[in-house]
């Protein structure tokens, strides 16, 4: 058993649910107990659909177990037929249902059904969100994929490719499938299928008629365009186009295998944003980066590369995905952190003392209490972050959105200088707080890490409260690490400024 | 006590559905329990699913040190019985190492840990052994046993047997209620001259009250049938009153605390008229917007048959449907005799069939969950979202006004908006 407050991904069941709401055309019909339809309302609230999931849910209680239930799960089957009916339907059990063993896939091959029914097989005690996500979407092109379907010639016409991944419920996915559809029309290339997201079980049998694949989401797309690769011999692009260089890396490779001129490219603004003059006090920020692999990995190198912070901490909760963070943490010259418990992410945000994080919904919540500017970059997200606003997070676009809500919640170049000069100014005051976490905000200052080892003389530790909040911790840190090296056990105001003198860069 | 005849609410047809449930399961229940218990932990044993319930219901609260968390059982949990209890065993002890503060720790069961049998009232006793100044209770919230508030009615229930007992004379509360209301309540029993009075739950451990023959006990809420049955068993005999919600509710159920503990009537109505009065200032705007305006509410807590007699005789509104995920109909027999002729009552869903009718209805105002409440606005429905009226302080005469507020504002929000 694994204690939990908070999870990053729900179960696997959810992931499939993600994927047959992201689809027209197929219904889901769940083997699940009353209660499990909670999961509707992430959908109806958080992504603000119009429409109810398609989902049916048995809804079994106790006075039904028993063979009761497969009865009830085919009595669920057959009027869920009648009433949506569905081009596809698929067919599987939440974790409880799991335990008690009916066999949605026997059950609804009895009752044939006039609609192909995909049953999925979803591990609820060992696998996650995105693993059902992955897999559900792998089953559907498995068994609709029509292998007969080719690329016509390609004479007289443009390139094709299909964008594989996007789902229901995924972090800025209604964007990005729009940025990276406008980016391949410049380049002369067509969409021909976007896949799960909007795609038809009809239009899924159509899949081999592209010329490749663009991976956008590998924790959705991966399994499905593997067996793709195998099974069409259709080429997957796997560079996810997230900040400039990435998306220029992505139009020099999707140039090369659909044989098209990388046209000049639409740069994003962040290139001159960055080298503005107010920038420059972006330089060396620590920044600690934690989310899917995906994400995470894009935005260690945005941070790095196009921004000139320090990435100080690199991780993702994907296990899946430990490989591909692993060899991304090493070029940052970081041990990466895989985990899926977040007081594991908050202590090594604590450890790390990073001027920004780059996180989650729950990095936000740690960065908050820590008192440290934030921004997400990766699901799990709350409402805010399906935005009404166009908000891509690819393409060049995207490079500008990054920019904006990585920079927007630092203190700025200007605003910083100002808070240096006024800092015993009553508005400027610590009392006041960072002016993004409002008023109310706990007055939470992070746990030195090292204060039992070393003592603080008063007036040394009066200084330390001038400088502001937001570097103090940096300033804290620094200064008992350059104490400690030198077996200074009392640190004065010379040893604060020995220190500063020290790191001054 | 009641020899009123119950007749009329026995006779109103029931429409009694099975079918798909858009309804949440019992460990919702653990969201306003654990801000209410401040010394009590709820531990779920139980599914990845089970967390990921939690968390979608708390919002951003989970986020405030809460007082719950998930035991979630894996793979090998469920090789064998006896690794799970001593994994169990484990986790509780992690857990109170690192919560000094809690006083009760209540193991909740879930769906996969009721199918897969494991014992957690026999846990419970064994680590209420082993915790000295812990004190491990045992209860269900699994979605096949229990719908939403049916949570705190079993939470209470696990509750009421290890009650002191108590034989004196005194008037029970029964029911969470927000702090502020139940404040509210204190002072007007006291005014009343109703001296001695407890709630259940309270606050913190060390205030939990006694229970005996002496006991007079009212519910506060309408979703608690297993707690009353265990009341009962203690010797503890209910008053029989309307939910007090609205002014009219409310003044009957102090009146029937009042006539249970002898005071006199004129001194008890001569107290409640001026709370009554302002009650029904409050409720005056509401009612002129919510006046003749149709009403069909789908299940989900309980509270729908006393929330549909409110919304009917005090605001004037036309209810349709009142579906109720379980109707316990002696707690609610005089509810249900105040509401109009022809109102279709409903226990159990099926709710494709139940969206049917509100489509051929065509409702001005449906009350339902979230996972529905956006999808009937897409249709053109104006929806009110139940869950809020769980959570909201609703009950009493000074939150009569809210109450009819938190319905009155979609219509109004209907109207405002010019896009």
């Amino acid at each position: 058993m694994q204690l939990t407050v908070w999870t990053y991904e729900g179960p696997p069941h959810v992931g499939a649910m993600r994927i047959a709401t992201a689809m027209e055309g197929v219904h889901y019909v769940l083997h699940a107990p009353q209660g499990d339809t909670y999961a509707d309302l992430l959908f109806t609230m958080i992504e603000r659909s119009r429409r109810r999931p398609p989902v049916t849910y048995t809804t079994f209680q106790a006075r039904d177990l028993g063979k009761d239930t497969a009865e009830l799960f085919q009595q669920a089957a057959r009027d869920a037929h009648a009433r949506f009916a569905p081009q596809a339907m698929l067919v599987g059990s939440s974790c409880t249902a799991e335990l008690i063993q009916d066999d949605p896939a026997g059950l609804t091959s009895a009752l044939s059904l006039p609609c192909p029914v995909i049953p999925l097989e979803l591990p609820s005690y060992t696998r996650k969100e995105n693993w059902g996500a992955g897999e559900t979407f792998y089953q559907i092109v498995r068994h609709l994929a029509d292998k007969s379907v080719t690329p016509p010639p390609r004479e007289g016409r443009r390139p094709r490719a299909n964008l594989l991944g996007p789902t229901a419920l995924g972090f800025r996915h209604r964007d990005d499938v729009i940025e990276v559809t406008k980016l391949l029309d410049r380049l002369g290339i067509d969409v021909h299928l976007v896949a799960p997201r909007g795609a038809t079980p009809a239009e899924i049998a159509t899949i081999g008629a592209a010329d490749f694949n663009i991976l956008l989401y590998p924790e959705i797309g991966d399994t499905a365009a593997r067996w793709l690769e195998r099974s069409f011999g259709l080429k997957t692009l796997r560079t996810v186009p997230i900040g400039e260089g990435a998306t220029r890396d992505f139009i020099a490779e999707v140039a090369a295998i659909a044989g098209v001129d990388p046209a000049p490219a639409l740069p994003s603004n962040l290139p001159w944003w960055s080298r503005s003059v107010d920038s420059t006090y972006l330089t060396g920020k620590r920044v600690f980066i934690f989310g899917d692999a995906t994400h995470a990995i894009a935005a260690a190198r945005v941070a790095r590369d196009e921004l000139g912070f320090e990435v100080v901490g690199l991780g993702c909760y994907n296990r899946e995905f430990a490989r591909e963070i692993k060899a991304a943490a090493r070029e940052h010259g970081l041990t990466p952190l895989v985990t899926d418990d977040y007081l594991a992410v908050e202590r090594a945000i604590q450890e790390a003392q990073p001027e920004l994080v780059l996180g989650t919904q729950m990095e936000r919540h740690i960065a908050k209490r820590l008192r440290i500017p934030c921004a997400v970059i990766s699901a799990p997200v709350h409402v805010q972050d399906f935005p009404a606003r166009y908000s891509p997070q690819m393409g060049f676009e995207g490079a500008n959105v990054l920019f904006d809500s990585w920079v927007h919640p630092l203190v700025m170049g200007l605003e910083e200088h100002l808070l240096t000069m006024f800092r015993d100014d009553f508005e400027f005051s610590d009392e006041a707080g960072a002016s993004h976490l409002g008023a109310h905000a706990a007055p939470a200052e992070p746990a030195p890490a090292v204060a039992e080892a070393t003592h603080w003389a008063p007036e040394a530790e009066q200084e330390l409260r001038k400088i502001p909040f937001f570097v103090r911790g940096k300033a804290r840190r620094n200064t008992e690490a350059f104490a400690a090296e030198r077996g200074i056990a009392h640190i004065t105001l010379d040893t604060l400024y020995e220190a500063k003198a020290h790191y001054a860069r | 006590m009641s020899t009123r005849p119950l007749d009329r609410a026995d006779c109103r047809p029931v429409l009694r559905e099975r079918g798909q449930r858009e309804v949440f399961c019992g460990l919702t229940g653990i969201i306003w329990l654990h801000r209410k218990l401040q010394d009590a932990f709820f531990l779920v044993v139980g599914s990845r699913t089970c967390a990921h319930l939690l968390q979608s219901a708390a919002g951003v609260m989970i986020f405030a040190e809460p007082r719950f968390g998930t035991a979630i059982i894996e793979e090998r949990d469920l090789a064998g019985m006896a690794d799970a209890q001593e994994e169990l065993d484990r986790v509780v002890s992690e857990l109170l190492a690192r919560r000094g503060d809690i006083r009760q720790l209540f193991l909740v069961g879930s769906c996969p840990s009721e199918v897969i049998k494991l014992d957690l009232a026999k846990a419970a006793a064994r680590l209420d052994a082993r915790h000295s100044g812990v004190r491990v209770l045992s209860y269900s919230g699994s979605g096949i046993e229990t719908t939403f508030t049916e949570g705190e009615d079993a939470c209470l229930a696990a509750l009421v047997p290890t009650l002191p007992r108590d034989e004196a004379a005194q008037l029970l509360v029964v029911g969470t209620l927000p702090d502020i209301v139940e404040d509210q309540f204190s002072r007007l029993f006291a005014t009343l001259g109703i001296d001695r009075v407890r709630w259940l739950p309270a606050r913190r451990a060390a205030e939990l009250p006694g229970v005996g023959p002496g006991t007079r006990y009212l519910l506060a809420q309408p979703f608690l049938g297993e707690t009353a049955r265990a009341l009962e068993d203690r010797g503890a005999v209910r008053i029989d009153a309307l939910f007090p919600l609205g002014a009219e509710g409310s003044t009957d159920w102090f009146l029937a605390a009042a006539r249970a503990f002898g005071v006199d009537e004129l001194h008890a109505r001569g107290v409640l008229a001026p709370h009554r009065e302002r009650a029904k200032r409050a409720l005056a705007g509401a009612a002129e917007r919510l006046a003749g305006k149709t009403l069909f509410l789908l299940p989900d807590s309980q509270l729908e048959v006393p929330l549909a007699r409110f919304l009917a005789t005090e605001l004037g509104m036309a209810p349709i449907e009142v579906g109720t995920p379980f109707l316990h109909r002696r707690h609610l027999a005089r509810e249900l005799e105040l509401l109009p002729e022809g109102v279709q009552l409903s226990e159990g869903q099926d709710v494709e069939r139940q969206l049917d009718r509100v489509r051929a209805t065509r409702p001005d105002l449906t009350v339902c969950g979230l996972g529905l409440a956006n999808p009937l606005e897409a249709e053109g429905f104006t929806t009110k979202w139940a869950i809020e009226l769980v959570f909201s302080p609703i009950h009493g005469f000074d939150q009569a006004g809210d109450l009819a507020e938190l319905f009155a504002r979609p219509l109004r929000r209907r109207e405002v908006l010019r896009v």
